[in-house]
């Protein structure tokens, strides 16, 4: 039978199929190995606990996702200005770039208690560790975008009496979109990663919390569904920024696609 | 139209300056079709950017339409050996970009825009892409880029156009047929040409004058004047004293390529 099915349409079901199977292997180890629900509950045991504890599930994913967005808009907007910023001078890059660096090497965790410190506990510092977790990836890719005009592009424009605001405008930015559409899909999903580090420390809500107060009380199949859950808005973000960058930039593709022919 | 007088220059390479130009003259005049042609890093590509102001000299005055250059010329169009069109544009949008930059026509693009287009179409009539104005730059062959590319350094009607090695990647029919497109658009528009090239038969076909630069660093050794007759035609490359004028420049160039072939190597690396 499953030779039948063509290829393409394989293609489309792959991710589910990979999915399916990877739970049922690992239900199938935890009941042959009979795992421990305190050490590795198994999937039935977590979709239990996701129908039992809907609710609760529900709002604090919603907590969750929507802080993550505030985050990761305050990241797109600010990376891409300072990402304008830095790709328009050498200069400026060469000034800021160390600084940049030695900022995205902070662990992120180390800075969430000074955030409590200042807007104390709840969502503003999720929101802030959030933004401060991805914004970096963005600037870094405007920029990238914006200093690889070709010279003779740039010669082009430059003989016609072009200002330097005119190639930004008519050249850099629009080619710096690919880079920037593309780091949105690393920067959503470390925009989860600052605001559930942040929630895990010190909140009130959020899945982050959830999962810590889960813990704390040893109910290991509601950890794991909280984590199911971040797994699931995760995708879903991801999904939603890859598919804005193929409608926005879907030109990248097809020339890339059609360089090789 | 362009006058070299002297020029020089050197920019700081890895092991010091080093010296691209060493004084060069060179005079082209209005409308003339001027062709420079030498051994590969002869500094030819440098030249270019001299006439169009995108470098100073470090020694020497370079003049453009009777005043002394500057800053970036603002009235030359140019195409490279890549066609560098925008993947974001279609041909159209591609070809009406100076007319977005360069003034008179910055000013009035939004209320003429039509217009505009009007003349896009007709230029790519002229250069056989009639039809492809919709289309992307990568739904055409090198060749139709290429085309494109003549278009978006003609549409604004440059006093001077400035080519680099414009053919140099296309196929040997497709090149004598844009050949032909530059020759007829030239003939109807009179602009000034700096072809810069390393096909001396695309030299002798195209200029009026043929410039020999010598290796690095590189400088006007000779300059011979193309005197068939016009409008030339492809058959002119067949005949005799075509090929012995292209053999001649040959030798000239084979020979400064001899005299200093460790430097022109080096160039070349």
């Amino acid at each position: 039978m499953s030779a039948k099915i063509e290829a393409p349409k394989l293609e489309v079901l792959a991710p589910w199929l990979f999915t399916i199977g990877l739970f049922v292997m690992w239900e199938f180890i935890c009941r042959v190995f009979n795992v421990s629900s305190i050490i590795l509950p198994a999937p039935s045991e977590i979709f239990a606990a996701l129908v039992k504890f809907w609710w609760p599930m529900l709002k604090n994913s919603f907590v969750t996702l929507w802080t993550t967005l505030a985050g990761f808009l305050l990241a797109v907007a600010f990376g891409l200005f300072l990402g304008l910023v830095v790709g328009w001078s050498r200069t400026i890059y060469r000034g800021l770039y160390p600084v940049l660096i030695g900022f995205n090497s902070i662990p992120k965790v180390a800075v969430v208690p000074i955030l409590v410190l200042w807007f104390g506990i709840g969502e503003v510092p999720a929101i802030l560790t959030a933004f401060l977790i991805s914004f970096f990836p963005i600037v870094v890719n405007v920029a990238t975008g914006l200093a690889t005009i070709e010279p003779e592009l740039e010669d082009v424009l430059r003989a016609l009496g072009a200002s330097k605001l005119d190639v930004m405008r008519k050249v850099g930015i629009p080619r710096a979109m690919p880079y920037f559409f593309g780091s949105l899909k690393v920067a959503i999903t470390l925009a989860f990663v600052g605001t559930v580090v942040s929630e895990t420390i010190a909140s009130n809500a959020g899945l982050g919390f959830l999962m810590s107060q889960a813990g704390t009380n040893f109910q290991m199949p509601l950890v794991f569904a909280g984590l199911i859950a971040l797994a699931v808005e995760g995708i879903g973000m991801y999904a939603v920024t890859a598919w804005l960058e193929q409608r926005m930039t879907g030109w990248a593709f097809r020339a890339q696609g059609s360089a090789g022919a | 139209m362009i006058s070299l007088e002297n020029v020089s220059l050197a920019y700081k390479g890895r092991t010091g300056p080093v010296l691209a130009l060493d004084g060069t003259s060179l005079n082209v005049g209005r409308g003339e079709f001027a062709a420079v042609v030498g051994p590969s890093g002869c500094g030819k590509s440098t030249l270019m950017k001299l006439v169009t102001g995108l470098v100073m000299p470090t020694t020497g005055s370079v003049s453009v339409a009777d005043a002394p250059v500057r800053g970036p010329v603002k009235l030359a169009g140019m195409a490279f050996q890549n066609a560098n069109l925008l993947p974001w544009r279609t041909v159209t949008e591609n070809i009406l970009l100076p007319l977005e930059i360069v003034e008179p026509y910055r000013s009035r693009f939004r209320a003429s825009k039509g217009d505009y287009i009007a003349r896009v179409e007709e230029l790519l009539a002229t250069v056989g892409l009639a039809g492809f104005g919709d289309r992307f730059p990568w739904e055409l062959s090198g060749g139709m880029q290429q085309r494109a590319s003549l278009c978006r350094s003609l549409i604004h009607e440059p006093a001077l156009l400035m080519l680099d090695e414009p053919f140099a990647a296309l196929d040997a029919f497709t090149r004598e047929e844009l050949w032909c497109v530059l020759r007829d658009v030239w003939q109807r528009l009179k602009f000034t040409v700096v072809l810069v090239t390393h096909d001396l038969r695309e030299a002798a076909f195209l200029a009026d004058t043929v410039h020999v630069m010598s290796a690095r660093p590189g400088r006007v050794i000779e300059s011979r004047d193309v005197s068939f007759p016009r409008p030339r035609d492809l058959d002119v490359c067949y005949e005799k004293s075509f090929t012995d004028l292209v053999h001649q420049l040959r030798n000239k160039i084979a020979e400064v390529r001899k005299a200093e072939p460790r430097k022109a190597e080096a160039a070349k690396a």
